[in-house]
């Protein structure tokens, strides 16, 4: 029996998160980034499928990588970027959160790249918008790029996700990272193993499909993938690991601790790394074990694609037109 | 005109949930006063210069009596006034209200009792009754002038939204409380646990990234005070409890014959944590909606009568406060308009009777208060209200009376509803048909 190919169809408006997207429309946006890729490694990284455009990167929450990779993906589709930081001390009141999105809204963007501190911050602000919003990081819910940048990583250097065995560890509790690929994983079909000291594994987190060791090298065993957190210290109030150089003792991937996944198992780590606490300088360094840094590069073809399915300027979806029916509640 | 206004009720299903009545009849009002009531009062005919209201068979009960409100009435009167909220609790069947002040206000000296009397009067449609502060500001260490408080006309001593912390000020406030036999009542929630919390902690709270409280956070701070409360004597109330744990310690202190008395919402019955969806504000509530199982406890609660009385646990909030990303949203919800409504989900619903439900809401909370209402007896004020039952509609936020929209039961369908209130004798509310 055949079964039916899936739907590559992308038809959400916003990407809010990984959390109720098909395995067909994730399979959609990781061909397409695909492409871009072969792109990006070329002398001539434009492309023009966003010109006249607009894009607005939006962070209530400081970003390094994420803020720039985004406005790499649209300045090569030849999307206009603005990038505006709001630092989050000034943010005492959300009308101003409501108030920024209406008042950008006003401009006419074409893509709203939102980072906020608070989970659910993005949908709320998604809600009051009529242009397209991809959401950069949402408090401890969801980044959903990550996700799927990680995802096109592991797919172009093990050939596909089901099936694969998938340990991420570290700090859980505090992660947006690991929502989102716990879901996209699911999705796809891999095996997700949780690895870190009960204080950074969140309640019931089980009842989203994972299975949760406090031992690091039984988490590690016959894993294909190894995903390093970092401890997210500015989210923390009280003690939650004693010290860095205990939570290295028990939960530091070394080479000690990496040699009970399997012998081809790839190292991965949203970054930024902080080696000696989470990663030790020889496992973040090894060629034949680190992707750390083709994550990176992933992160800009992912985008790129993402920003094309939510303007419906994607070559190969062009039914998939921006909705604009609904108009942004008030 | 001999200034006697006579008033009877005929045609009438007289439910006094104190005394178990639930019978037809006529109840007569002389003066704001109940002066005869039963089955064959006026059955020899209707003396001269008497008004009618005739009843039709709907249920003629006590007004309800809400033993927490908040209300704004010195601080953010945008969201509420003792006005506003009179008006709305009338129109939800309610004439009596026990008020705590907002979060930025406190009731800690005499003088604020008192004006929060004379308001009440003021508004001419309703009993206002307010608690005192346990503590000084609410800050949970200096005790109040408790004494004095409840010389003013305080009916119970309450921090409010927040919780009583120190084990000592608690024990102290249990101890000098029972000199004048008021309640203490507790926010049942260990802060330390809840810090940063906004929701209840589990599954759901893990899958939307929004940091938990957890249920243990109540039953530890109402066993502790239990602990105080066997050395203390005195009286201990436990607002709003929400959880299966707590409803469990509460029952076996009960069995031990101690002075321990608490009180649930609707939206604890009513809810559970799913209602919280994707971040929707107006589901935020402190104590935090609960799973499931803990709503099921909620009703047997109510069943066994471990949980003695149902307030609204009233909460007006405007716009700006809620339409904010979830960790910054106030919490709390309105609820004086929609008590009846979801009380009488019990009695639809199967669990409770409508005498058993009705006592929740008028005798049990006017005994704990100690104050004059909630019974249909000869010589009680005449606060009544006339309820239809079986009829059905639909809660809609913005035929809500209350100045704040924040329900969590918009477009709920509800089974039973205030026809009139009569508070004094006076008719206060009419419902349109």
């Amino acid at each position: 029996m055949n079964t039916p190919a899936p739907d590559t169809h992308f038809a959400p408006r916003h990407i809010l998160g990984i959390e109720g997207l098909s395995s067909g429309e994730i399979t959609c946006l990781l061909d397409a980034a695909d492409g871009f890729v072969a792109l990006n490694r070329g002398r001539q990284k434009k492309s023009n499928s966003l010109q006249g455009l607009t894009l607005i990167n939006l962070f209530f929450e400081d970003s390094t990588r994420t803020r720039t990779s985004f406005e790499l993906a649209g300045k090569r589709l030849g999307a206009d970027v603005i990038n505006m930081s709001v630092a989050t001390s000034s943010i005492h009141k959300g009308e101003s959160l409501i108030d920024t999105a209406m008042t950008l809204n006003a401009m006419h963007p074409d893509v709203l790249v939102v980072r906020h501190p608070h989970s659910g911050a993005v949908q709320l602000l998604s809600q009051k918008v009529t242009c397209a919003v991809i959401n950069g990081g949402d408090g401890s819910h969801e980044h959903p790029t990550q996700a799927l940048l990680d995802a096109l990583t592991i797919r172009r250097r093990k050939g596909t996700i089901g099936g694969l065995v998938v340990t991420i560890c570290g700090d859980i509790a505090h992660s947006r990272v690991a929502r989102s690929n716990i879901h996209l994983l699911n999705t796809m079909g891999a095996r997700v193993r949780l690895v870190g000291p009960p204080t950074l594994i969140p309640p019931m987190i089980e009842r989203m499909g994972v299975e949760v060791f406090h031992d690091m090298k039984k988490g590690l065993e016959g894993a294909d993938i190894v995903m390093m957190l970092r401890l997210q210290l500015e989210r923390m109030h009280g003690t939650f690991v004693p010290s860095l150089r205990e939570n290295f003792h028990f939960y530091g991937l070394d080479a000690d601790k990496l040699a009970a996944a399997k012998p081809d198992a790839l190292v991965m780590h949203p970054g930024p790394i902080n080696r000696g606490v989470e990663i030790d300088t020889s496992v973040a360094d090894d060629i034949d074990r680190s992707v750390i840094t083709e994550q990176v590069e992933m992160g800009v073809a992912v985008r790129m694609a993402c920003l094309e399915a939510v303007t419906g300027t994607a070559a190969t979806t062009p039914a998939a037109k921006p909705k604009r029916k609904k108009k942004a509640r008030s | 005109m001999n200034g006697t206004e006579r008033i009877a009720f005929i045609n009438a299903r007289l439910v006094d949930p104190e005394s178990g009545t639930d019978a037809p009849g006529a109840l007569m009002v002389e003066d704001g006063r109940i002066a005869d009531l039963g089955p064959r009062l006026l059955a020899d005919g209707m003396p001269e210069g008497v008004k009618t209201v005739d009843c039709r068979g709907d249920v003629l009960a006590p007004g309800l009596v809400d033993m927490r409100v908040t209300v704004h009435e010195t601080s953010e009167t945008h969201k509420e006034t003792l006005q506003s909220a009179a008006q709305a609790a009338v129109a939800g069947g309610i004439t009596t209200m026990a008020v705590i002040p907002g979060l930025n206000q406190v009731i800690d000296s005499p003088a604020q009792v008192e004006f929060l009397i004379a308001r009440g009067h003021e508004t001419g449609l309703i009993d206002v009754y307010p608690y005192g502060a346990i503590t000084r500001g609410a800050e949970g260490e200096a005790l109040t002038e408790m004494g004095l408080l409840a010389e003013a006309g305080a009916v119970g001593f309450t921090d409010g939204p927040r919780a009583l912390a120190d084990a000592d000020t608690m024990r102290r406030a249990l101890s000098y409380g029972t000199r004048f036999g008021l309640p203490i009542i507790q926010h049942p929630e260990e802060p330390s646990l809840a810090a940063g919390g906004q929701m209840n902690e589990g599954e759901i709270s893990t899958r939307l990234g929004l940091k938990g409280i957890p249920a243990a956070a109540e039953v530890i701070m109402i066993e502790r005070d239990l602990r105080l409360l066997e050395l203390t004597g005195g009286r201990y109330h436990v607002a709003h409890v929400s959880t299966a744990a707590a409803i469990e310690v509460i029952r076996a202190a009960k069995a031990r014959g101690l002075p321990v008395t608490c009180d649930t919402a609707p939206p604890y019955f009513g809810l559970n944590e799913t209602a919280i969806g994707e971040y929707r504000t107006f589901a935020k509530l402190s104590p935090p909606l609960r799973a499931e199982s803990d709503r099921e406890a909620v009703v047997e609660g109510l069943r066994d009568g471990t949980i003695d009385a149902i307030a609204s646990d009233h909460l007006p909030q405007d716009p700006d406060s809620k339409r904010l990303p979830f960790a910054q949203a106030e919490p709390g919800a309105i609820g004086l308009e929609t008590l009846l409504p979801l009380v009488l989900e019990l009695v639809h619903g199967g669990a409770l009777g409508l005498g058993e439900a009705l006592a929740k809401v008028t005798s049990a909370p006017a005994r704990l208060l100690g104050v004059d209402a909630g019974r249909l007896v000869k010589g009680a004020p005449a606060h009544l209200v006339l309820i239809e039952v079986e009829t059905p509609w639909k809660i809609k936020e913005d035929q809500l009376v209350s100045k704040s929209k924040n329900t969590l039961f918009d477009g709920r369908p509800v089974q039973g509803r205030c026809r009139a209130t009569v508070f004094a004798g006076r008719t206060v509310f009419e419902a349109a048909h």
